[in-house]
């Protein structure tokens, strides 16, 4: 037992590393200036450097350790870039936000709260055992909380706050209880081994059913499918936009790595060719297909149409992020090799597109005082470079060509025509032809209203540099997407499933 | 390889010639707007040249349409290369790039169009840089839908026409822009994503040997799709006459019809002709329509022969109902632009008629009539934007008697307004009347009825010209100065061009007759199921 303890512990390098620069980080505020922002970022970033190093060496590895609780797999690895590629942006666009200084003796908090969510990020990716899922669940969980209430002194960030707390642990409660349940009927926690119980058929569909169904209503929490959505727009309306665009892509794709993984290992026949089918094969009596369809066409619908209506630049995107949940969902539907890796491709265009508008939202409250969309009036105009990136940016969200939310898209559509979901393909891509309207709303704010005042406001060249360095994949990708399909396609490979 | 300029083929350099131009405009300064105007000028006549250079070396005799031999000035080239792991198999695209005699007129009217554009926009009051930044990315999206032939290289051009689009109506255009720019977005972004559902179900239905491994792949190569040998038994689209089959050709249909427009999806049309700028609703009802038609030729048909069969009836009565109904519309309306317009759906009526005939003659002529259309339309919107120009108002009763005022504006007026009625001697007598001839062999009633929209047409163009040219001179029209010679070299080579192909069409018909002989008596041939199926 310790011997494996001590042997795991190689496996589990980065998320140590992370940890070790969580305390650092947090430590800063006694080094110095309390309100140097600098210091606390820079030890942040290190850290995420540093971890980034240690991640690249378990590239291709495929273990399960901690006698099965955690996995590190070419799936996990997969997310675990994805986080740290988020989390050290974050930490840049952080720096330069002004709404974090109406805070400005907790830097080191913030900082190392970003640490402490993909720390609980990571492990959501890799988790096996019902646990341990939980655990990170609520670690991911707890640090959001605080961190969307960072601006205590804004009423609406409290509120924020309050809100994703009360929603979320009555989500999570619901979610222990549908574990509590599951291990009641197995006495197993681990999903290696519910997968055999599921298998042996000697269970109880109904109350496997309603296991699964309260499991659901955690995760469909986390990834903010209707309906379990209703803390979504307050939250990314309230709290910091930094905040916000963390909590939309890491949180989410947390989230998502953790269904994909529960329900891929606990629900598939692991002897029959897996990996080629890949379908629900457990339950027969009970069509799951159709019900997570249900779920990703309400999740759809529902994000795209309220989107609408939105005047408030923070809510609209917040609709948006629901809205391409939904859109994930439907790669999660087939459940089949390819559908994961096209949810998988997705998360790189999401997290490239949403990153990006998020940082010019930000850039545009500080320099222009404003969250509506009336006040991007002109934007083109006066900051043209920052306008032409939000407009890369949005067209990516709305999927068109020439940008790498177009391949996205369609690799998600592929999969579904592939499985013969021609009723859901029409309805995604009916919604992506709604959610146009609300993305160029925005542009056309933009660039089809002149300003009342028209001089230049310019962001200064690191600022610039960072849009670039954002914007260019979101196009380059699309001219050339094969490394991102070849990296898609290899890790959709999750232990024991060869 | 014959055909190349600096080891690139030629078909590349003119459709990406204006794309250069965009990043050269990009990078002048400001404040210097005549160089911007002069570098979209220098790249619009490059390709005009290209096109000539093109047509010149075009061998009328090759067939194209589903042969790979009959394609010339190919280029293909991998542009998506994955070995891909087990469960996937190989994805592959290509940069495949062809013309045939169906592409090669259209290749003609988009370097013609798209030059004429560029003088039509001299006057541009606001913003030149994004304006003809823009213009000439739009340049490049209409040549690669014309001579692509992977259908997701197609795709991406036919999508990337949409955003300058959006933003050309929308920032440059009348005071209901903003209305109209959406409009033309949301339709046909709709259009597009059913297109877009059809391509991936093609994809994953066609399998072919990848000549470079030997492996079974699917491909998104037009070509390929049009051989039933290729298709797998058992996907979607496979077989002849099969429900998918049917239900994605009425997808594609749709997609197709928002473009061109054909009632009931042709709403958009007016309210975007009308509030953008001149140049734009000359390229806008000079080329763009006529992607729709095409797409119809390209795609639709070959790759679906069974169903053109099946729906040709119903296609020819909404070619009839797009002729009739606009030719109506267009009477009642009294805004110049918006008459215009309405008199575009219905000459894509009659393209749409003739082939829907689905023989020589009629999709001959629809084919002629979609040039002719484009040039034709082109000259009438460049009218219009000449008396806007000088009098701010488009109201076509508040004119008259200017022809005292304008001869030479009149003369020029006159000969497009009869080209558009269909006057022998002008290009559109020689595709209309090809078209209904067609259409008369093989629907004869819809032919007959649809033939008063030769009348109807006469009717309000005639009724235009008298209201606009004849009769007493208003007072406050004294002012009026004749055409300029900027307008004359956009107008004189459109009316040369509009004489000459009515004189001596043969010029237009020759390097089309293979390519579309071929096309006729493949979707008989194969949409019949006479070709053996695996």
């Amino acid at each position: 037992m310790v011997q494996t303890i001590y042997e795991s512990f190689g496996y589990v390098i980065p998320e140590t590393v992370l940890s070790v620069f969580f305390v650092l980080t947090l430590l800063t505020s006694l080094v110095g200036d309390r309100r140097s922002k600098y210091l606390p970022a820079y030890t942040a970033l290190l850290g995420f450097a540093v971890t980034g190093a240690f991640v690249a060496g378990q590239i291709g590895m495929d273990q399960l350790v901690f006698s099965g609780m955690y996995a590190v797999d070419p799936f996990s690895w997969f997310f675990k870039v994805l986080f740290l590629v988020s989390g050290a942006l974050i930490v840049l666009f952080s720096m330069q936000s002004r709404e974090l200084d109406t805070a400005s003796t907790k830097y080191a908090e913030y900082y190392s709260l970003i640490i402490s969510l993909t720390i609980g990020a990571f492990f959501m990716a890799g988790a096996s055992n019902l646990l341990m899922m939980y655990l990170s669940l609520e670690l991911v969980s707890i640090s959001s909380y605080i961190l969307s209430g960072f601006t205590k002194e804004n009423p609406r960030a409290d509120e924020a706050s309050l809100k994703y707390v009360i929603y979320g642990a009555f989500s999570s409660g619901l979610m222990l209880y549908g574990i509590s349940i599951l291990y009641g009927l197995t006495g197993e926690l681990n999903i290696y081994a519910l997968n055999q119980a599921f298998s042996s058929g000697a269970l109880s569909q109904v109350s496997v059913l309603i296991a699964i169904v309260l499991m659901l209503a955690g995760l469909g929490y986390k990834i903010s499918a209707v309906p379990f959505h209703f803390w979504t727009p307050d939250v990314y309306e309230g709290a910091p936009v930094t905040v916000t665009a963390f909590l939309s892509v890491t949180s989410k794709a947390a989230g998502f790595a953790m269904l994909i993984r529960f329900f891929k290992i606990g629900f598939i026949d692991i002897a029959a060719q897996p990996a080629v089918a890949g379908m629900w094969q457990i339950f027969h009596g009970l069509n799951w297909t159709d019900i997570i369809a249900v779920l990703s066409v309400l999740t759809m619908t529902l994000g795209n149409l309220v989107a609408l209506w939105q005047t408030n630049m923070k809510r609209l995107l917040a609709y948006s992020s629901i809205a391409h949940a939904g859109y994930i969902l439907m790669g999660f539907v087939t459940l089949t090799d390819q559908g994961i890796s096209a949810m998988l491709m997705y998360f790189v265009a999401y997290l490239l597109m949403n990153l990006g508008a998020f940082y010019i939202v930000m850039l545009v409250a500080n320099k222009y005082q404003t969250e509506d969309i009336d006040g991007y009036a002109g934007l083109g105009y006066r900051s043209p470079y920052a306008a032409f990136a939000l407009t890369v940016f949005l067209f990516s969200l709305t999927g068109i060509p020439p940008t790498f939310g177009f391949i996205g898209k369609l690799y998600l559509f592929a999969a579904l025509i592939k499985t013969n979901y021609i009723w859901l393909a029409i309805v995604g891509v009916l919604n992506s032809v709604v959610s146009l309207y609300y993305y160029v709303k925005v542009v056309r704010s933009m660039y089809l209203v002149t300003p009342a005042d028209s001089t230049r406001v310019d962001f200064g060249f690191g600022t610039n540099l960072l849009m670039t360095v954002l914007m260019v994949p979101n196009i380059a990708l699309m001219l050339y997407f094969t490394p991102v399909l070849n990296w898609a396609e290899h890790s959709v490979l999750m232990f024991g499933l060869h | 390889m014959q055909y190349q300029f600096l080891g690139i083929g030629y078909l590349t350099w003119i459709t990406f010639l204006p794309l250069i131009g965009m990043a050269v405009v990009l990078l002048i300064p400001k404040s210097n707007i005549n160089a911007m105007k002069w570098t979209a000028l220098a790249a619009t006549i490059l390709q005009l040249v290209l096109a000539a250079i093109i047509w010149v070396n075009f061998k009328p005799s090759l067939s194209g349409i589903n042969d790979p031999n009959g394609f010339q000035f190919v280029e293909k080239t991998r542009w998506i290369d994955l070995p891909g792991v087990a469960w996937f198999g190989h994805v592959a695209v290509d940069y495949f790039l062809g013309i045939d005699g169906l592409s090669l007129p259209m290749v003609m009217l988009t370097a013609l169009i798209s030059f004429v554009g560029v003088i039509a926009s001299w006057n541009i009051g606001k913003s030149q840089k994004g304006y003809f930044a823009l213009y000439l990315l739009l340049d490049t999206g209409m040549m690669g839908v014309f001579v692509a032939l992977d259908m997701f290289l197609f795709y991406v051009f036919w999508e990337l026409m949409l955003l300058p689009m959006y933003f050309l109506i929308g920032i440059w255009g009348g005071p209901r822009r903003e209305y109209a720019a959406i409009k033309f977005f949301l339709y046909t972004l709709l259009g597009s994503v059913l297109i877009l559902l059809v391509m991936l179900g093609l994809y994953f239905s066609v399998n072919v040997t990848d000549p470079a491994t030997g492996q079974a792949m699917h491909t998104f190569d037009m070509l390929a799709m049009m051989n039933p040998q290729n298709y797998d038994p058992h996907a979607l689209f496979a077989g002849i006459g099969t429900y998918w089959r049917y239900v994605a050709f009425i997808a594609l249909f749709i997609g197709f019809a928002i473009k061109v427009p054909i009632f009931p999806f042709h709403t958009w049309l007016p309210d975007a002709h009308v509030e953008a700028p001149t140049a734009i609703s000359v390229i806008l009802a000079g080329v763009l329509l006529k992607m729709g038609t095409y797409g119809f030729l390209r795609i639709s048909f070959p790759i679906f022969p069974d169903a053109v069969l099946k729906f040709s009836y119903a296609l020819a009565i909404l070619g009839f109902i797009n002729i009739v109904y606009g030719a109506l519309c267009a009477m009642a309306q009294t805004d110049f632009k918006k008459l215009i317009a309405y008199s575009s759906i219905s000459h894509m009526g009659v393209v749409l008629l003739g082939i829907a005939a689905l023989n020589t003659q009629g999709v001959a002529g629809g084919v002629l009539q979609m040039f002719n259309h484009g040039v034709v339309t082109a000259m009438l919107f460049l009218i219009v934007g000449v008396i806007y120009d000088r009098a701010h108002t488009r109201g076509v009763n508040d004119f008259g008697g200017l022809a005292n005022q304008m001869p030479v504006y009149t003369g020029i007026m006159t000969v497009a307004f009869f080209a558009a009625i269909g006057l022998p001697g002008l290009s559109e007598f020689i595709s209309e009347l090809l078209s209904y001839l067609g259409a008369f062999q093989t629907f004869r009633w819809i032919a007959i009825f649809s033939s008063i929209g030769i009348v109807l047409t006469a009717g309000y163009m005639l009724w235009t010209l008298q209201r606009v040219f004849l009769g007493q001179l208003p007072e406050k029209w004294k002012g009026l100065t004749d055409v300029n010679g900027r307008e004359l070299v956009s107008l004189v080579p459109l009316m040369v061009v509009v004489i000459l192909l009515g004189v001596f069409p043969s010029i237009m018909l020759h390097p089309m007759s293979a390519t579309l002989n071929n096309l006729v008596d493949f979707i008989h041939k194969v949409g019949t199921g006479m070709t053996a199926l695996k």
